[in-house]
């Protein structure tokens, strides 16, 4: 009940007028620098280098204490679906690659003395020895099973908190839940029948062997897609980044294509147990700045029947951006400011034709106290290669995953090329 | 000896003409315009797709080969998670079968005859054929 009362209050603190449109919600890419090798623009003080650049379809990544990095793939690579990567003679270039695993996954993470990956329907568990390395490649513990592998959203991010639990992404097999996926005017499946085994965020043990459904319990619901999932050791909760609805359009009565390029946010959250976030009854409108009624299950682009319990976003994003990653800085590397505050990684956006897509770039938003505390901004851009992506397949390089190393630096996966880059922070 | 070198080009455009049809502007703009609606926003205005989402139309089976199936995939939508060109997609495709059959013509032989595609036009009598064959 506090957080409730307390949310309209944060939107307002953060985003100035409600009622103002959403450049704001924009930040200037002025004071950027192009970091010359890597590509990218990053603010002052920032550099890149490319310390991999063809892993294959590199998703989430994680970095042992001893700068090992162990990244994810979505394509097997020579048969392999987990990559081992090391720089040994420390001149920034990747030159130890090997493999393990044969299934095709995103989520990856280290706890507590294990690697734990994630297939697209299981989770699994390597021991790790005292310097971070697998001990045994082919001999992984199977956790969890039976995971629901719509293809739709069938990835499964991982977090961990200091309990010994672990959080599961179920991403929902659909877009909004219609009677005809993806169909225009048709309507939500009411109530949405998949809530029981999808769209949320489930929590099992981390340390018990093949748990299913029965074994675990839904932390959150209403979810559409989490990628961006990670718990913050500062205030102890888990924070997650949605992937907001797709095709608003598919109700021409009530939205443009130009409505829905811009209208339904990619959403942040910090969730607690029972949470439940509203998919697919509700998504949040940039615009109005609110939870609104989806058009499958009556809504106008106005109403806000069945939304005013759900849980607020603490940021939204301009829609369609596609957060595939959410890392919260606990480094001392960079500037003091980016202490505790979030990263997100956004793969770049496909539904906003006929506006050019958005997205493909880092972004940071300062946090203090496990809050958001002004306005986000774009923080690694030009990935895509390209001034202007107007389809994705035009952009040349995506970000996906993102790490720390044990220095401080931050990792970039891109699932394109397979490239893995490395920001440093040298100062001016 | 003049004459056969007026000849020359007159038989190649009659030949080329003969061999992938003339497509008629009016054709193309109308199924622009239905491609623009109803499929540009998973597809891409380039036909190009969405990497791992949305299939490409450029130069696959589906677009170029047999027109039927194609028509099919139109009325009933497309959720085989089949491979193609190498790689999969993994959104669904719903039925589109409020469009109409001259709807469906055109948009067909726009996409077989666009982002690089030379293929048959699709007229309205074949969707229309397919169209009661499929239930």
């Amino acid at each position: 009940m506090q957080r409730m009362m307390f949310g309209p209050l944060l939107f307002f603190l953060f985003f100035g007028n409600p009622l103002k449109d959403n450049v704001q919600l924009f930040t200037n890419e002025s004071n950027q620098q192009l970091s010359v090798g890597s590509g990218l623009r990053l603010p002052a003080g920032f550099s890149a280098t490319v310390m991999a650049d063809s892993v294959g379809k590199a998703r989430h990544i994680i970095i042992n204490k001893n700068g090992v990095i162990y990244v994810k793939l979505s394509k097997l690579l020579n048969g392999k679906g987990i990559l081992r990567l090391q720089d040994s003679n420390s001149d920034g270039i990747i030159d130890n690659i090997t493999g393990f695993g044969n299934y095709i996954g995103t989520g990856i993470t280290i706890k507590n003395g294990y690697l734990y990956a994630s297939s697209n329907a299981e989770v699994f568990r390597y021991k790790l020895d005292s310097n971070e390395e697998v001990i045994s490649p082919d001999e992984p513990e199977k956790i969890i099973t039976g995971l629901i592998n719509g293809r739709q959203h069938n990835t499964k991010s991982l977090a961990l908190d200091n309990n010994g639990n672990i959080y599961v992404n179920i991403g929902s097999p659909s877009n909004s839940c219609q009677e005809i996926d993806r169909g225009v005017g048709s309507k939500g499946k009411d109530p949405c029948p998949v809530l029981d085994s999808a769209g949320g965020i489930w929590q099992f043990k981390a340390d018990k062997l093949n748990q299913t459904y029965k074994d675990g319990v839904r932390y959150a619901t209403g979810l559409r897609n989490v990628m961006g999932l990670k718990w913050n050791e500062e205030v102890n909760e888990l924070f997650v980044v949605q992937h907001g609805r797709d095709q608003l359009d598919m109700f021409p009565e009530f939205f443009t294509p130009q409505q829905n390029a811009v209208i339904p946010a990619e959403e942040m959250f910090m969730v607690k147990k029972g949470d439940d976030c509203g998919w697919p009854y509700c998504y949040f409108d940039v615009q109005q700045n609110k939870k609104v009624l989806a058009p499958e299950y009556g809504g106008d682009g106005k109403k806000t029947t069945r939304c005013e319990g759900v849980v607020q976003p603490i940021v939204a994003f301009p829609a369609h951006m596609a957060p595939n990653d959410l890392l919260f800085y606990t480094g001392n590397m960079f500037p003091a400011k980016y202490k505790n505050g979030a990263f997100v990684a956004f793969h770049g956006s496909w539904n906003r034709s006929p506006e050019k897509q958005e997205g493909y770039y880092v972004v940071f938003v300062p946090f203090k106290d496990g809050k958001p505390n002004a306005a986000w901004e774009v923080f690694a851009d030009g990935f895509s290669g390209v001034e202007t992506v107007m389809s994705p397949r035009q952009a040349q390089h995506r970000p996906c995953g993102l790490a720390m190393g044990p220095d401080g630096a931050l990792y970039v996966t891109d699932d394109v090329k397979g490239k893995i880059y490395k920001i440093t922070y040298q100062g001016n | 000896m003049k004459r056969i070198f007026f000849l020359i080009p007159v038989a190649s455009i009659v030949l080329i003409g003969m061999t992938t049809q003339q497509i008629d502007k009016k054709v193309m703009d109308r199924g622009k315009k239905v491609y623009s609606q109803y499929c540009s926003p998973c597809h891409q205005a380039d036909g190009s797709g969405v990497p791992g989402l949305n299939p490409p139309l450029e130069k696959t089976t589906h677009v170029l080969g047999n027109k039927s199936s194609l028509i099919k995939i139109i009325l009933k939508g497309l959720n085989t998670h089949e491979e193609i060109n190498g790689e999969t997609y993994n959104n669904v495709m719903a039925p589109h079968n409020h469009l109409t059959d001259q709807q469906i013509s055109d948009v067909l032989t726009y996409v077989r005859n666009s982002f690089g595609n030379k293929a048959s036009l699709i007229t309205v009598a074949e969707v229309k054929s397919v169209r009661a064959k499929t239930k």
